[in-house]
This record gives C-alpha cells, structure tokens and sequence, in this order.
C-alpha cells in the first residue's frame, strides 16, 4: 500500500517535471527574447528592426510545436494545395537533418562555401532586369527572365523562414527556396502542376528535403492520365537520375552566372536537357 | 469627502497587493516572466515614459494601438473560424451565458463595443425577439376568448411596439472586421434593429445616457487605457443601465491552469499559423490575457470608474470571466 503511494507519487513528480520542461523552454525563451526588447525598446520606434530570436522573422518553436506545425500544415497544404505558405511551413517543421546535410554539401564545396560566407539573397531589388534582359538569347539570365515573364511569377514571392533554429541552416532554407525558380530555368519545365512535380521529384532527389519528397508523391494526383503517363514514362525518371548525379544546386552562385549559356550550365552542372518540352500554356489548357 | 477617501485607500490596498505578489516567494514560472515588463512598467510611468505592454512586449502608449489595429486586420477574416477551433466551441457557450445574464427586455439598446463580427449583438437580437414572441403568445393564452375588438386594438398595438423595438449597435474600432460581421449579418438575414459604427471605446461617438446595455466581449484587453473605456462606458449608459464585460481571465484551479497555459502557449500559437497564417497575432493573444487584470483587480478598476453593485462571475473556472456593473 505504500510502495503504491511511493510509485504514484514519483510518477506524479516526474509528469509534473515533464510538464514544467515542456513549458520551461518556452517561458524561456519568451522572458529571454523579452529582455532582449527592453534593451532596444528604450530607443524610440526601432521595434521593426530589433527582433526575438537568432535572425530576423525567427519564431522559437519547441519539438511539440514543431511536430504539430508539421501534421497541421500537411494536412492543411493537402487540403488546399494554393497555400504555399503551408508547404514552407512543412518544409521547415521536418527539414532540419537533410538542411543539415545541405549545409555540409555546400561547406566542402568551394563556391558553395563562397555563397555561405556571402549570403547573397535573390530578389527584384538585387536584379538589374535590363541588363538581364540585354543579354542574349540562351544565356541563364535571359532564359529566367523569360521564364518569370512566361509563367507570370516574381522572385519575391518567397516567404521568409521563421521556425529553423539555427541561422545558417535558415539561410540554406532561404537559398533552396529562392533557387526553386532558377532550377524551372535549368529544368526547363513551367509553373504549371505537371511541371512541379517534376521539379518536385529532382529535388527531392537532391536534397532529400521530406517535404519535397511529400510533394512528389502527392503531387502526382492531382494530375490527369495523359500527364501521369508522361511524369511515370519520361519526365520522372529524367527528374530522379539528374537529381542524383547533378552537382549540389544550391552549391552555384547563380548571381554570377547570368551571361553564362544555359547548356554550358546545364553540362557544368551535369544534368540533361528535358527529355520532352512542356509547354507554360498546359496550364491554360487544364 | 468620504467616498474619496474609500478610493485613495482601495487604490493604496491594491497597489500593495501587486508589489506583494510581485515579491511572494511562490512565484511561478509563469507570472516570473511576466514580472520583469510589469514592474518595468511601473518604473516607466513613474517616469513619465508612456510605454505599455503589447502582449509581453513592452511599447509606447501610441503605438499600442496601431499594432492591435494590424493584429485585428490580419485574424479578420478567419476570426470566427479561429475561435471555434481555439475554444472548441466553447465561446458559443460563453457568449450565451452572457446573454442569459443581461435577460434583455423588448425595447432594449445594447452598445456593444469591440463587437466586430457581431456575435453579442446577433445573439442580443434573437433573445428579445424570442421574448417578444414569448410576450404575445402569453398575451394571446391570457385572452380566452377575444372580441373581435380585442384582436383589432392588438393588431394596432403590435405596430407600435416595432418603433419601439430592441436596437443593437455594434461599434468597434476596426473596418475590416465590421466588414466581415456585416457580411455574416448579411448572409443570415439579420438586418432589422442592427447599425455598425465605427469608433474607439476609449472616445466613444456617442451622446450621454443613451443605452441601456453595454457589453464588451473579449475586446477591453485590447485597449490601451482600459480606465477611459469605463469611464466612456460609464457616460453612454444611461441611469439604472448595465455594464457588461466577458473577457479572458485568471484561472482560479491550479491543475487546471498548467493545462490552460501548456494549451495556450503551445497549440494556439500553431493553430494560428495552420488555420490564418498568423503565428505572431495568436501569441500577443495568448500573451495579452496573461497581461491583464485578475478579477478582483478588474471588479476595482470598474468600481473605480463609478459603477455599482460589481460582481463577477467566472465561467470554465476562471478561464473567463463575466464582470457586471451598474450605473445608478
């Protein structure tokens, strides 16, 4: 009868601290990030630019959090396929071991390395359009502006990463993110449903990224038999192979690059022209 | 002389209650970390500075205003759908149990501020109807066997009685979510009695003693100077009207409060992210309820702005809590 109460009561304590550990973190890192405010709050109207966490727009997140993000925004990425900020999301929640991986890819390679220390950001601010838009027909930078023109897309429609806590691997995210236009560029496939998967599945490939491997094989049905037939018999394995024998993609310091020919990047880069073209105007057609 | 004098002292009792709680050795992690911004806060004022908290944050009084503005704008749209989701449904309940405790009577003006989406004043309007029907059908079984006179003067005064009919108002300082309460009005057909202004409880834009209800739900945690919001709520009431507040309060169960706080600093924050898109706007949610005042100090603060007869009632253990008062 007393062990019992011995058992019960320990079992209670550790509950209690299992509890108090769950909340503990948060607590914190609230008191943490608010003291951190204090200091810059006295000088007036600098709220914007002083912010809680390892980088700007970083929300602390503990592993329950985490976890749940993760299932929420899934389900909620499923159920309405339009909310990219949902795929950023899960792409956070569940990316940190192959985010590390990236990050290590890019270290031992020296451009990569290069990219890591410099940080650079690609955004309609950092292009100059018309110099872009001067350069002849097949280079990188022409064929991107007129893949953003194409399929009416800007690279500042990338949301900002807010739940990877380590600044670096942050930054990596950032990179795969706003590298993703590029790669339709290098891959030559459009913006339409077709053409991301097949981007889906080279990048899942690449970078093992779970939730671009969630993208791969959900994405696919979504799409109509002929296309299915197309991704399975051609585009698909096109995809897989050149995702896995390419050089790391994140790895290139694409800014640098603009008036590079584009087969010349492609062949540096190791991967193969699509195997079929697929056309921006697919979208229409659906 | 007297009645001033029971102020000042109430005022020195409560200001001592808070540097005791502040200093009591039981402190819990949640109210440590809640204890460097208030007694910063009590430094600043005494220093003139005007800041004020924004969620645990700390910013100046002007600016508190304009952030809470951007928070509503943002949560507009999927407001309904959020609370639903946050409270399990709970907030239906809440809300009910407020109209339940107003009993309004046909005829009634409510001012029902921070309203937004309307769901007190839809609520408001469906009572007195149901009671104005409740009203004629006990008329109708008291006349055993009308004359032809009788069901004739009735039909005449059944016209009156609609000019004198129950009006809500619902104002708050926000468009974008009168626009959405609009809409909902709109799409259940509720337009009779109904009128949406907009305006800040702080300076309300409306005369002295013109309503006999004013209820604020879940919205005085949001303003910056509470004490004027009463005092507002206090000149637009009329005598004998009644003050009515539902707002987020301290949990009085312990075990319940660990749970309360795990679920609120944990699952909120994400649902908002999941369901709005908006992590930021459900953490200075959960992180405002902690910032406000506890029923006690609540019942003072309205008891201060001159009401009377203040009592409080806690709903889901203190989870919320429903304050009323009188103007007499």
């Amino acid at each position: 009868m007393r062990i019992s109460v011995h058992i019960i009561s320990t079992m209670w304590l550790y509950a209690g601290r299992l509890f108090q550990w769950l909340n503990q973190r948060q607590y914190v890192l609230i008191s943490k990030a608010v003291c951190a405010h204090q200091v810059h709050s006295s000088s007036t109207g600098f709220t914007d630019s002083c912010y809680n966490g390892l980088y700007p727009g970083h929300i602390h997140t503990t592993p329950i959090q985490k976890a749940m993000l993760a299932v929420g925004s899934g389900v909620a990425a499923l159920h309405d396929p339009y909310r990219h900020d949902m795929v950023a999301v899960l792409g956070e929640a569940t990316g940190h071991l192959a985010l590390i991986n990236l990050r290590d890819k890019m270290r031992n390679d020296p451009e990569g390395y290069t990219i890591l220390k410099e940080r650079p950001r690609i955004r309609l601010s950092t292009l100059d359009l018309s110099e872009m838009a001067s350069l002849p027909d097949g280079s990188f930078g022409r064929e991107y502006l007129r893949f953003l023109e194409d399929n009416d897309v800007t690279p500042d429609s990338r949301a900002n990463v807010r739940f990877v806590d380590d600044e670096e691997l942050a930054y990596v995210m950032q990179r795969y993110r706003e590298v993703h236009d590029l790669l339709h560029t290098l891959l030559g496939m459009p913006t339409n449903m077709l053409g991301e998967v097949a981007v889906k599945w080279f990048e899942a490939a690449q970078t093992g990224l779970p939730m671009c491997a969630l993208g791969a094989v959900l994405g696919p049905l979504r799409l109509s038999t002929s296309r299915l037939k197309l991704l399975f018999t051609s585009l698909g394995p096109w995809a897989l192979r050149n995702g896995h024998r390419a050089r790391c993609v994140l790895s290139i310091f694409y800014e640098r690059r603009w008036a590079q020919s584009i087969e010349d990047l492609r062949q540096e880069l190791n991967i193969e022209p699509p195997p079929v073209t697929v056309r921006a105007t697919e979208k229409r057609n659906t | 002389m007297a009645a001033s004098m029971r102020l000042l002292l109430r005022r020195v009792i409560r200001l001592s209650h808070r540097y005791n709680n502040v200093t009591a050795a039981g402190v819990s992690a949640r109210s440590g970390c809640c204890w460097g911004p208030s007694t910063c806060r009590c430094f600043s004022d005494v220093a003139g500075d005007r800041s004020t908290h924004f969620g645990f944050e700390t910013v100046p009084e002007t600016e508190k205003a304009k952030r809470v503005y951007k928070v509503f704008e943002n949560v507009a749209q999927k407001y309904d759908t959020m609370n639903d989701v946050m409270s399990l449904g709970i907030h239906r309940l809440w809300k009910d149990m407020l109209l339940h405790a107003m009993h309004p009577q046909p005829g009634a003006r409510l001012l029902d501020v921070a309203g937004g989406t309307g769901d007190i004043s839809f609520r408001f309007l469906e009572y007195v109807r149901s009671q104005q029907e409740r009203q004629k059908r006990r008329t109708v079984r008291s006349m055993q066997t009308p004359s032809s006179q009788d069901i004739s003067n009735n039909y005449f005064t059944e016209d009156e009685d609609t000019s004198q009919e129950s009006r809500a108002v619902v104002c708050d300082i926000n468009k974008e979510m009168l626009n959405v309460g609009r809409k909902r009005a709109d799409s259940m057909g509720i337009s009779a009695g109904l009128s949406w202004v907009v305006g800040n409880a702080e300076e309300l834009p409306f005369d002295d003693d013109q309503f006999d209800i004013y209820t604020i739900a879940f919205g005085i945690r949001n303003v910056t100077h509470i004490d004027q919001a009463l005092q507002e709520a206090l000149r637009v009431l009329k005598p004998g009207g009644r003050f009515m507040c539902l707002e987020f309060s301290k949990v009085t169960n312990p075990v319940l409060a660990r749970i309360y706080d795990a679920y609120s600093f944990q699952m909120i924050p994400v649902l908002g992210e999941v369901i709005a898109g908006d992590w930021k706007s459900y953490q200075y949610l959960v992180e405002s309820i902690r910032k406000f005042p506890d029923q006690e100090e609540f019942k003072h603060m309205i008891e201060d702005a001159g009401f009377y007869c203040v009592t409080y009632n806690n709903l889901t253990s203190g989870v919320v809590a429903l304050h009323s008062g009188f103007k007499l």
